[in-house]
């Protein structure tokens, strides 16, 4: 156990080591090391704001949902509305038509009903005409007798 | 091997001479030729190994080699950490503990390699001495101490002013009053030669005492009873130096870790004001 100059031989030495360290190493691993704490950081930062923008854009969808719902809802309600109406107008179009079909109709029962009448009569009147002939050949006149039977075939 | 030499005491002298080159000017100038050239190897592989996976250290995913550094780095650093608070820790003294951990772990790592297979080694390329744990030399650790030692002053000159160093010197920390410096002055002389000294010698004793004792272990193994029959000597000394290395291996990294905190602790209170 004898100091002698191998103090001084290690001692530089020694210094040489931790300049080579603080110049080569230190900065070299410090280096990376941050690099990656900050994209780490970053990494967080921008999870954080993906978070931040999926629970606005949850909101949004959430009120956009709402707004579609009451929209929705009023189409449907107009829908119904003009459905109703429809219904109203076509019942007040097809009342209207049957009513001038069955105004028609009775029209046409009536024409009908004259002309059997007017029928009936000239076949009254030929019949009576007819049977009057019959009766009044031997007798009667024809011609002076178709004065009256004008008169009574114009009251029938 | 033991078994060749005549005593114990020749024995281990022989396995604790050194690669002495003496100088001229007398034994002083001499240099222990095996502590500087297995310091410098020992730091320039630790050191370089460092230096090549850190050149290609990625901010990404680290590799197996870049997560091993990083873990090491990152526990010096976390020490560093928590005892300095005076400015930035990365210009100095956090790799400055960096080197000495390092460092300071690969020469005791050392003391594993069996004496006398290292002996037998150098032996056959004709050096004859030849000690390979540098820590077991007092030269190297007082090197180290020393060093600190001299970081201390200077930080502590170059935080306060030479004058605020020297006032601390007679003013710290009993207080100021001209009654109190003589008191001051010799507690501080005491504190800055105790300093050096146990840091040095705590690194020294320990490692100096586990060299001596596997070969304390080596010589019982040989000359015991077991020994009569090659095979029970040779199963002992295996069983006992095991078991020391084992042990040792708890040293050998508590050692360099007491002269890196204490590397840290002492600049850091160079740094502060009284």
């Amino acid at each position: 156990m004898n100091i002698n100059a191998t103090l001084f031989a290690q001692a530089l030495v020694f210094f040489a080591f931790i300049i080579f360290t603080a110049k080569f190493i230190w900065p070299h691993m410090l280096r990376a090391i941050e690099a990656r704490q900050k994209q780490i950081a970053d990494g967080l930062a921008a999870g954080e704001q993906g978070r931040k923008s999926l629970e606005v854009s949850g909101k949004q969808t959430e009120q956009t949902i709402q707004e579609a719902r009451v929209r929705a809802a009023e189409i449907v309600g107009q829908a119904e509305k003009r459905g109703a109406q429809v219904i109203e107008e076509a019942k007040t179009v097809a009342k209207a038509e049957g009513e001038r079909e069955k105004t028609a109709a009775k029209a046409d029962i009536q024409q009908a009903a004259s002309r059997a009448r007017e029928q009936l009569r000239e076949q009254v009147a030929a019949l009576a005409v007819a049977g009057a002939e019959k009766i009044l050949r031997r007798e009667v006149d024809a011609k002076a007798h178709a004065e009256l039977l004008d008169g009574i075939k114009k009251q029938l | 091997m033991a078994t060749q030499y005549k005593s114990a005491t020749e024995y281990i002298e022989h396995h604790l001479g050194f690669f002495t080159k003496p100088a001229e000017g007398g034994g002083f100038w001499s240099i222990n030729v095996d502590s500087v050239v297995t310091a410098v190897l020992l730091g320039s592989i630790g050191l370089g190994l460092l230096w090549w996976v850190v050149r290609g250290a990625t901010a990404g995913v680290p590799g197996k080699r870049q997560a091993f550094v990083e873990l090491l780095i990152g526990f010096i650093d976390d020490q560093v950490k928590g005892i300095f608070h005076h400015g930035d820790r990365n210009k100095f003294i956090a790799p400055a503990a960096l080197t000495v951990f390092v460092w300071i772990v690969l020469m005791n790592s050392m003391d594993f390699l069996p004496a006398d297979w290292v002996a037998a080694a150098f032996g056959l390329i004709g050096v004859h001495a030849w000690r390979i744990v540098p820590t077991a030399d007092v030269n190297t650790t007082f090197a180290l101490s020393l060093s600190v030692f001299a970081m201390m002053i200077w930080f502590s000159i170059a935080a306060k002013g030479l004058g605020g160093w020297i006032h601390e010197l007679f003013c710290a920390p009993f207080g100021g009053h001209p009654l109190l410096w003589p008191a001051n002055f010799l507690f501080n002389c005491v504190e800055y030669i105790s300093k050096p000294l146990s840091h040095s010698l705590r690194l020294f004793g320990n490692m100096y005492a586990g060299e001596i004792l596997f070969l304390l272990l080596w010589m019982w193994a040989a000359n015991s009873s077991f020994a009569q029959d090659y095979f029970g000597g040779f199963i002992v000394s295996v069983l006992l130096g095991l078991g020391w290395a084992i042990f040792h291996i708890l040293i050998v990294l508590l050692q360099a870790y007491i002269f890196m905190m204490l590397t840290i602790v002492y600049i850091s209170m160079a740094h502060e004001h009284h």
